[in-house]
């Protein structure tokens, strides 16, 4: 299967380990990803005021892109798809959006919410299958206890972004167990880690990083795993737990596939 | 001119693009928010002062900076009324205005740090300033 793929910013800079392992991991489950051309910034978060037009375009770029050449737009950072599922949403429910994007882009076929935009895990679950991944596992992490942080914008609001159940998900665990690891459920997987407050508000980010890490050791986790570079700078930086590591998820499925 | 209550709570209706009516005061979002013990006026709160044109103390307050669009607010709300984003309206209503952005350029260099991701600035710029 090949699909258009957002990288974002943060994956091409911070986050280029959540990049590389995904990239070399789809290699052995043969998925083929192409980057799209000149895609630009989503803008991390989704503008939530009724008529911010604008802010919406650079995505809508991208889902166009995908959409010319017939491919699914596949996502990793949980921002970017975020972001691109829901203006997706826009452009296909909301005329006053979709009007106003498409006067502005001047497309040939204007665009109307067409190109189905696909997080990696969702790729994982849905297209490879879990019993395929692990059948693929030639480096099974055995007995390891993980917990897995889902955070916020995977899962919320549910209606628009349909990923899993949002009060009690279950792709992640599945993932680890695909692993051949061992999912640890705790509370706080699903609670904001503090998000962008990290820069601006420190204190409480800091409150907020912490209770999730806390909460997930005091469940046994010997490390967390996530698919958001936000919340992995505040889950190490600001977590205050400093002997629970924790990684982006596509680099354990890297290693557990034999190419890390 | 300046906008008096009423002019600016119906500003931040029209930038929401929703109707706080549809709230029946149930205190769910509330229940659901991570931020609840940063404020000194709680989500439902929020939806209900923007209902009644009682918006200056909201605007005036910290409890408005305390959001951290964590959505489960939205999420949890049996009636769909969407408090996040009457929260995020109330702060487009500010910081659309000229010299009012709640993030300054001079007071980013320090907040910065070497692991930080680019999304966190991106998203900070989004959220604080126009
Ligand atoms: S989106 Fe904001 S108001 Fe709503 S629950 Fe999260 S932090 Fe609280
Ligand atoms: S959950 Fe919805 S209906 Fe209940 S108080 Fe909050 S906004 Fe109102």
């Amino acid at each position: 299967m090949v699909y258009s793929y957002f990288p974002g910013c943060t994956l091409k800079n911070k986050a280029s380990d959540l990049d590389l392992y995904a990239r070399k991991s789809a290699e052995v489950l043969g998925i083929t990803m192409e980057e799209i051309e000149e895609w630009q910034c989503c803008g991390g978060v989704y503008p939530l005021g009724a008529n911010e037009t604008a802010p919406k375009l650079a995505s809508v770029r991208a889902l166009v892109a995908a959409k010319e050449k017939g491919q699914d737009l596949l996502t990793l950072c949980s921002a970017c798809h975020h972001v691109l599922k829901r203006v997706n949403n826009d452009m296909a429910e909301n005329e006053n959006i979709r009007t106003k994007a498409n006067n502005y882009m001047q497309l040939e076929v204007p665009y109307a919410g067409e190109t189905k935009v696909v997080h990696y895990l969702e790729m994982l679950r849905d297209v490879v299958g879990f019993d395929q991944l692990k059948a693929k596992v030639v480096n099974p992490l055995k007995g390891t206890k993980i917990a897995a942080y889902y955070g916020c914008l995977l899962l919320r609001p549910s209606k628009v972004l349909g990923f899993d159940n949002p009060e009690n998900p279950k792709i992640m665990e599945d993932f680890i167990k695909a692993i051949g690891a061992e999912p640890v459920i705790y509370p706080y997987r699903n609670e904001c880690c503090g998000g962008y407050m990290a820069m601006e508000n420190k204190e409480l980010a800091k409150k907020k990083s912490s209770t999730v890490l806390q909460s997930a050791k005091e469940n046994g986790a010997e490390c967390v795993i996530t698919a958001c570079p936000l919340c992995m700078y505040n889950l190490k930086v600001n977590g205050g737990v400093d002997d629970l590591p924790v990684y982006y998820f596509t680099e354990l499925l890297a290693q557990a596939l034999g190419v890390k | 001119m300046e906008k008096n209550e009423k002019e600016l709570a119906q500003l931040i209706q029209e930038i929401s693009g929703l109707n706080p009516k549809k709230c029946m005061k149930c205190g769910k979002c509330s229940g659901a928010c991570p931020a609840f013990h940063e404020m000194e006026y709680h989500p439902h709160q929020f939806v209900d002062m923007v209902d009644r044109g009682d918006v200056n103390r909201l605007l005036e307050s910290k409890s408005i900076w305390m959001c951290l669009t964590c959505f489960a607010c939205v999420e949890r709300c049996p009636r769909d009324v969407k408090p996040a984003n009457f929260i995020e309206a109330a702060r487009l209503a500010l910081i659309r205005q000229q010299g009012c952005n709640h993030l300054k350029d001079e007071a980013v260099p320090p907040l910065l740090d070497e692991e930080m991701p680019q999304q966190a600035i991106v998203s900070a710029y989004r959220k604080f300033k126009k």
